[in-house]
């Protein structure tokens, strides 16, 4: 599963870890984040997000 | 006309060439009693560097000091360490005047310069760790994104052992003194801690892996150079301590109350709690919202493990001084803390429980029942507060104990 790095704030989004705070588990990939998940650091939107 | 303004010379090389507001007192919501000042900084290497501009009305100023030291035109190089307006805001008009050879920024400030001021001038983006010779010295860039903006980076001058660190490590604080050894160290540990609870403090896992990132550099630094308030040149090591320990967010033996009150009857359950919780060993701020700022808050809630929060219930809502701050000090994301709700109110009581789930958006995790009095306390309401308040210290001694 590929990471995804955020473009606003360079934060990654590694699916081998999840987003713990935001209530993603482990192993979720970043296709199958809810819409309306954000940036954990900066709030960004999923769009704002690309391959790393 | 005579010019007052003169630049201050910090290193054999280096000069501060910025401005002092004494005026301001609103930095968007964040009062500042003190003033700031917005510095620029000159490197007279063999290529003439500008680091960082000021203010929009304050570019005489600085146009000013840097003519005490050459002729501005001379200046080939603007760096852009942090594009926020007051940083930024008059680097158009000066790119137009001094027509330096080139003007650059991160990736993201030359993209934010460009939203910002839709403007003609070509800025060119440096990388993370690139460097740029000014002949006889160096200047190495590193991204700092998120402190306390996308766009914002710090600048190492190797040849002088300096950081430019825009905001980071700055404070609000107009002075004639320019080296944080002129100030006394609790004015510079009251204002560092401000400016950090109320404009570094939700990026605070990023200053920590900063720090790390600054270190594994191996860059002998003798100076900092923030962009606000005093440059550091004898207690580095201190206030890098200092953010360290802000920004790991360790729970403390302390609670902060904060309330708003209509007739007073959320103040007299706040006054309960308060010396309660104060008898129970823990030390205690209490603050009334009626009167205090916002930012004044912020600054309480930086080093805490508690946070108690209280409102009377007014047309169905929290009280708006108590909407005020909970809004701010939720977007500033302190970590780490328990808490409760409380409040008196007239016959239909929403906004405790509205308090209480702020507290919950925020992370808090509650330590003892909301407490909800009809109208004026009695001794036996009174009694409920002095017990909330004892839960909390007990919560907050247990979670000391495990942390």
């Amino acid at each position: 599963m590929k990471k995804y790095v955020c473009s606003i704030c360079g934060y990654v989004y590694d699916p081998a870890k999840g987003d713990p705070d935001g209530g993603i588990a482990k192993g979720t990939a970043f296709e199958d984040l809810p819409a309306d998940w954000v940036c954990p650091v900066c709030s960004a939107s999923k769009d704002e997000f690309a391959p790393e | 006309m005579q010019n007052v303004y003169s630049a201050v010379k910090i290193t054999e090389n280096v000069y501060w060439v910025g401005a002092i507001d004494w005026g301001i007192r609103d930095f968007h919501g964040y009062t500042t009693p003190a003033g700031s000042t917005y510095n620029a900084y000159l490197i007279m290497a063999d290529d003439v560097t500008l680091i960082d501009t000021v203010k929009a009305p304050f570019k005489d100023e600085m146009l000013s000091r840097i003519r005490s030291v050459i002729d501005p035109t001379k200046i080939k190089y603007i760096i852009s360490n942090h594009a926020e307006m007051d940083h930024s805001g008059c680097l158009a008009e000066v790119i137009d005047l001094i027509k330096p050879d080139k003007v650059f920024a991160s990736a993201i400030g030359v993209k934010t310069l460009k939203e910002l001021y839709h403007d003609h001038h070509e800025i060119i983006a440096v990388k993370d760790g690139e460097t740029l010779s000014l002949g006889n010295m160096n200047l190495t860039f590193m991204e700092t994104r998120m402190i306390h903006w996308p766009d914002s980076m710090f600048t190492y001058l190797a040849e002088e052992e300096l950081l430019f660190s825009q905001d980071a490590f700055g404070m609000h604080l107009a002075t004639l003194e320019r080296f944080d050894d002129e100030l006394s160290q609790h004015t510079l540990e009251y204002e560092a801690a401000t400016y950090y609870a109320n404009i570094v403090l939700p990026y605070s896992a990023i200053v920590l892996k900063t720090l790390e990132k600054v270190a594994a550099t191996g860059w002998k630094i003798k100076i900092i150079a923030p962009d606000h308030g005093p440059i550091w040149r004898k207690n580095l090591g201190w206030i890098i301590e200092l953010y360290k320990k802000w920004a790991a967010q360790k729970p403390v033996n302390k609670a902060v109350v904060l309330y708003a009150t209509m007739w007073h009857s959320t103040e007299k359950m706040a006054c309960a709690i308060s010396e309660s919780l104060a008898e129970a060993g823990v030390k205690t701020s209490l603050l009334s919202m009626n009167h205090f700022h916002r930012s004044q808050a912020a600054y309480e809630v930086l080093e805490a493990g508690a946070l108690v929060v209280g409102t009377s219930t007014l047309n169905n809502n929290i009280l708006p001084q108590m909407a005020d701050t909970m809004t701010y000090l939720k977007g500033l994301k302190p970590a780490n803390l328990i808490g409760a709700a409380f409040g008196s109110f007239g016959w239909s009581g929403e906004g405790v429980r509205d308090l209480e789930a702020i507290l919950k958006e925020m992370k808090v995790e509650i330590a003892a029942s909301a407490l909800s009095i009809r109208n004026a306390p009695n001794k036996g309401a009174l009694e409920m507060c002095q017990e909330l308040g004892k839960t909390i210290a007990a919560e907050l001694k247990n979670k000391l104990a495990s942390s």
